[in-house]
Parts: C-alpha cells; structure tokens; sequence
C-alpha cells in the first residue's frame, strides 16, 4: 500500500484508510493519535489552487539536487527571455523560503507585498513580468526565515492559492537546492492544477551531477515530467585574453551524458560571464545588459526551447502529476 | 546524546546559500586538522544532497556497529579521520531522500546520539543550505555540548551574501558563536595569461564580517582541483592543501590552547 509509511507497526492499515489510528494494529504506533484524528482524502486546498491557477497556461519547476548551479539566476532570466514579448505574460514564484535570491537578482529588494480583496499582490518587474517570493515578506535584510517544515509548507500553499496572478503565459517556480518539504508540497499542492514539467539545472562536475541524479530520481517517482538538463558554467571565457578554460571539469561527462543516461533532452551548456553575478547583484538582466556575450547566445537558444516544449503541450490540462508525492 | 561527550570540540560549518563549498571547506579543514595531528570527525548532515563520502571515494561503504554504538567510516587505517553520512544509508547513490522535516529531524538525531566517534577532538558538522529542520536540529541537539561555534561560507556576492547575512541571525537567535566568515571562489587565474577574474564579483565576504562584527578567516580562489571535487578514483587526501583553511586550523588549535 502506497500510503503505509516505512517504519509502519505491522499490518498497519494505511494512513488514508478508515481504519487508521483505530485498529489493533496502530496500538503504541507513536502516529496513532495523528491518525485517527487527521482528516483522510485529498487535500481541498488542490482543487482551490487549480480554481486559482486555470488563468495561468504554463507552469514550469526549476530544480536542482545541488546548490549554487544558478537555478534563481536561470529561473530570472527564462523569465526575462519569455517577457521579452510584451504580449507574453510571465510570473515567477520563489519558493526558496530559507534562501530567497529572487528579489536581488530582479531588482525588487525591498519591495514588500500588499493584500487585496482578491489576494496578494505581485511585485511587478514590468508590466508583463511579476514576482512573489517571502522576500517580500521580510522586515529586512537580516531577517532569517528559521521555520521547520510544516511552516514552509503552509506558505508554500499561501503562495500557490492566494497570489493573484491574473492571467498568465507562463508560471516559473524557482525552488532550494534538495528533494524536501519545498519540493514535495509544490508537486503535491499542484496535483490538480499540474505541472508542464521541470528544468534541471546542473554544472559540469561530478559532486553536482551526484546531487542532480538525485534530483531527477525525485522527478521520476513523483512523476513530474523533465523538460530538460541545462548545463550552467561549462566554461569560462578570460575577459582579458578572450581564450577558453574550463574551471568546473566534467570528468564524468557532465550534464550531457547524464542526461543521455537518464534519456531526457540535453537543452545546453550556458557559459560562465563574470558579467552574470555581476547583473545579478545589481538586479540587471544580463540578456539585455550584455547581448553581444555568447552566454546570451546560449540562454536565448535554451529558452526556445522551453517555449518550444510548452507549445506542444495543452494548455492547463487536468493532469495526474504529484499522484506517487500525495502519498509521500 | 552521551557518546557526544567523548568529543571535545565541536564546529558546524554553516552558508544561508546552497553551492558555495560548504562541504568542500568543511573536508579541507578535517584534513588540516588531522595534519596538525589531530583525530578528526566529519559529520554529513546534508540528507538530501551528501557530499562528503563521496569527496573521500568511499562510496559503497557500510557502516558497521560496534557494542559502543554506530562506527564512524574511517578514511585512514589511522583512524584519525573518521566519516558518517546518510550516503552510508543508501542502496543506490542515485536514489533521493524525499524526507519532510520530521523524518530528517529524526535521522540527525540517530548521527548525534548514535554515532561512536571515540575519543574524536575535533568533530565537524557539514550542513545543507538554509535555515530549517537539520539547522534547527543541529542546534538544539548540540545546545548542551556547549559547540565551539560555527564557520560560515560565502562567496563574494551579494546575493551569496545576502542569504550568508540571515545565517548570521540563525547563529545569534541560536547561541551559536560565530567562529568566522570565509569567502571561497574568490578569484580565478586565467590559466593561459594569469590574470585573475572575480567570477563571482569581490569582497562581500570580508565586508560581510566587518558588517557583523565577526572574524574574517581569509579567501579562498578558485582552483582546478578543489572545483573538480573528487575525480573518480581519487580522494579529497590527495588534494593540495589550502593556505586559508590550515590558517583557521591553526587558529581553532590556538583558540583551544587558549582555554582555561
């Protein structure tokens, strides 16, 4: 049974069965009280996300196994390459919550939310292009977010049902480094609405690919589709000598390969431009600081491919994702 | 927790950021500390994403139990390294953790209670990035071990430092004496001309640590070897040693002459 956690007493009868909590079985189980007083079948909340989110066409994970690949900085700068078009609309929700790089890296440090009768509003970059993130919650830049997981995962939900987003293209998630709470409640909590799938970031050496292999064994069992493997810092360009080095080796192949052992597209290698952290720290997309840099190039070709990938799927279909995670 | 009391000083090395070599920092100063002849263990507290067997190449290692309590993995036949992480735990390397909170909260509490380190000196505790469940039960787990303190990781910019500023309050809010800031990644030489390049921008870590009243411990470049990690077949023991972090062993031993 998909429902019976590991370290079960034995013929435990699921945590989501009538009897949970109140069988001969769940005596001196240290669950039994949670079990026989929780409410069992699926979350209510799912249904209202899905309400709130049949305006939004496209929704798209970033994710990494590892931290400090650039998934903020890619997730930022997809959506500035979407929002490109001014007819595009694009949001970004930041679901970092011990972490939350977003708002530096847009230029909205210091912005705070407002609540309106029909929710909270997002901070706009452009008319086109809004952001949400507990950033924007915070009293300032000292302020740490300690919360345990169960707190996390309530304003994970917050996010996801009370933002108002209005209409939208596309719906980027940027999430923490790992396979937790963030991760776990996200897929769960879209379970109606559903996901178009996943971006996996990764750099060339072995110590991230370990993580990310991890991170995409995550995306197979809660059956959240892969849109691809984005390769970042595969190479370093010298400013001053313009010749190529490498300061990240791929002495296992890097994202490639692992990609190919997985059998999910392989969508390119960005390129590391000290010009990019530099744009991220002053908030600046460095697609439109710096267009003439290969990186540029590189992002731009990546993003094609995203927006290739979401064209071909169906817009906001009710689908399955988060089926093996709502039982986690 | 009474097999923590054989320990005699204990650091947690702590970045609000994911990526900025933690765990890279974290080995490096096990194994000056163990050059400086001390018994030295390293603690992997990052569940999700653990690092550290494979820094070593001890992947595919059990751990064993003795009478005493779980073994920690020994890089050396020494024994003056010893490794636990939840690596140890997984079947398959490429299998994920997918744990909530109080799972991991669980697991940290078996490596803090569970875990033999016998007469270890020095035991070092790598964390995830972030402020959550493994931070939180670190710190509480600890609070009557009296930790020497915790060393913070950066690199130098500001959106690293911006995450590194909010450990810095986890550290206050928690009791945690701040041991010090070190800035990683700071700097790469070009390899065909020399000139060296803030890949990612400068000076954040040290102006951070001016900012909080707390000790700048030094910067560490980018270098080929430590940026590859581990390559297959070899082991974080063959590695260079790194000027910065034998500077901050030397001062954690000095700070231990210090006392009373």
């Amino acid at each position: 049974m998909a429902d019976v956690p590991q370290d079960a007493p034995e013929h435990c009868p699921g945590t989501e069965s009538d009897s949970a909590g109140k069988s001969s079985a769940c005596q001196g189980c240290p669950n039994q009280t949670l079990c026989s007083t929780a409410p069992k079948g699926p979350d209510p909340v799912i249904l209202e996300i899905q309400q709130k989110l049949a305006s939004v066409k496209h929704k798209i994970m970033v994710v990494s196994g590892k931290g400090g690949v650039g998934k903020s900085t890619f997730t930022a700068h997809l959506a500035h390459g979407l929002a490109s078009s001014d007819t595009v609309q694009v949001g970004v929700l930041d679901v970092d919550i011990c972490g939350p790089s977003i708002p530096t890296i847009m230029g909205l440090e210091g912005e705070q939310v407002h609540q309106s009768s029909s929710g909270w509003s997002p901070i706009y970059v452009t008319d086109n292009l809004a952001v949400m993130s507990v950033g924007f919650l915070l009293k300032g830049p000292e302020d740490a977010v300690i919360w345990r997981g169960p707190r996390k995962n309530g304003l994970i939900k917050q996010f996801l049902r009370d933002v108002d987003w209005g209409e939208l293209d596309f719906l980027l998630i940027d999430t923490p480094p790992g396979t937790s709470d963030e991760h776990l409640s996200v897929v769960q909590y879209l379970n109606g609405a559903g996901i178009d799938g996943a971006i996996v970031l990764t750099t060339p050496q072995e110590v991230s690919l370990l993580d990310v292999r991890k991170e995409i064994n995550f995306c197979q069992r809660v059956e959240l589709p892969v849109i691809g493997v984005v390769e970042n810092m595969s190479m370093f360009v010298c400013p001053k000598c313009k010749k190529d080095s490498i300061i990240f080796p791929a002495t296992t192949g890097g994202g490639e390969k692992m990609a190919a052992d997985f059998n999910i597209p392989f969508l390119g290698r960005l390129p590391l431009d000290p010009r990019i952290g530099k744009c991220c720290d002053e908030g600046k997309s460095f697609l439109e600081e710096v267009p003439d840099s290969p990186a540029t190039d590189a992002f731009k070709s990546i993003i094609e491919k995203i927006r290739d990938y979401c064209s071909k799927r169906p817009v906001n279909k009710d689908t399955e994702t988060g089926e093996a995670a709502a039982q986690s | 927790m009474e097999r923590l009391k054989s320990v005699q000083h204990v650091i947690v090395v702590l970045s609000g950021k994911g990526g900025v070599g933690k765990s890279t920092v974290a080995v490096q100063l096990a194994l000056a500390l163990r050059a400086k002849g001390k018994k030295v263990g390293l603690l992997d507290v990052d569940l999700c994403g653990p690092s550290i067997p494979k820094m070593f190449n001890l992947e595919g290692q059990s751990i064993h139990q003795c009478s005493e309590g779980w073994l920690p993995v020994y890089v050396d036949p020494e024994q003056k390294l010893g490794v636990m992480s939840i690596a140890f735990l997984l079947e398959n390397e490429e299998e994920a953790v997918i744990w909530r909170g109080p799972k991991k909260t669980a697991m940290i509490r078996q490596f803090l209670s569970d875990v033999h380190w016998q007469d270890t000196e020095y035991l070092i505790i790598d964390t995830p990035p972030g402020t959550s469940d493994e931070h939180i039960s670190v710190m509480e787990n600890l609070r009557a071990f009296n930790p020497d303190g915790a060393i913070l990781v950066t690199t130098p910019q500001a959106v690293a430092v911006g995450d590194v500023r909010r450990e810095l309050t986890f550290c206050r809010k928690t009791g945690i004496p701040v041991i010090g800031i070190i800035e990683n990644m700071s700097g790469y030489m070009c390899p065909h001309c020399s000139e060296c390049t803030n890949i990612f921008s400068s000076g954040g870590g040290e102006a951070l640590a001016k900012e909080a009243g707390v000790q700048f411990l030094g910067c560490v470049p980018v270098t080929k070897e430590l940026a590859a990690g581990v390559s297959a077949g070899q082991s974080a023991t063959q590695l260079p040693s790194v000027p910065a972090i034998e500077k901050v062993a030397d001062r954690l031993i000095a700070l231990d002459k210090d006392l009373p």
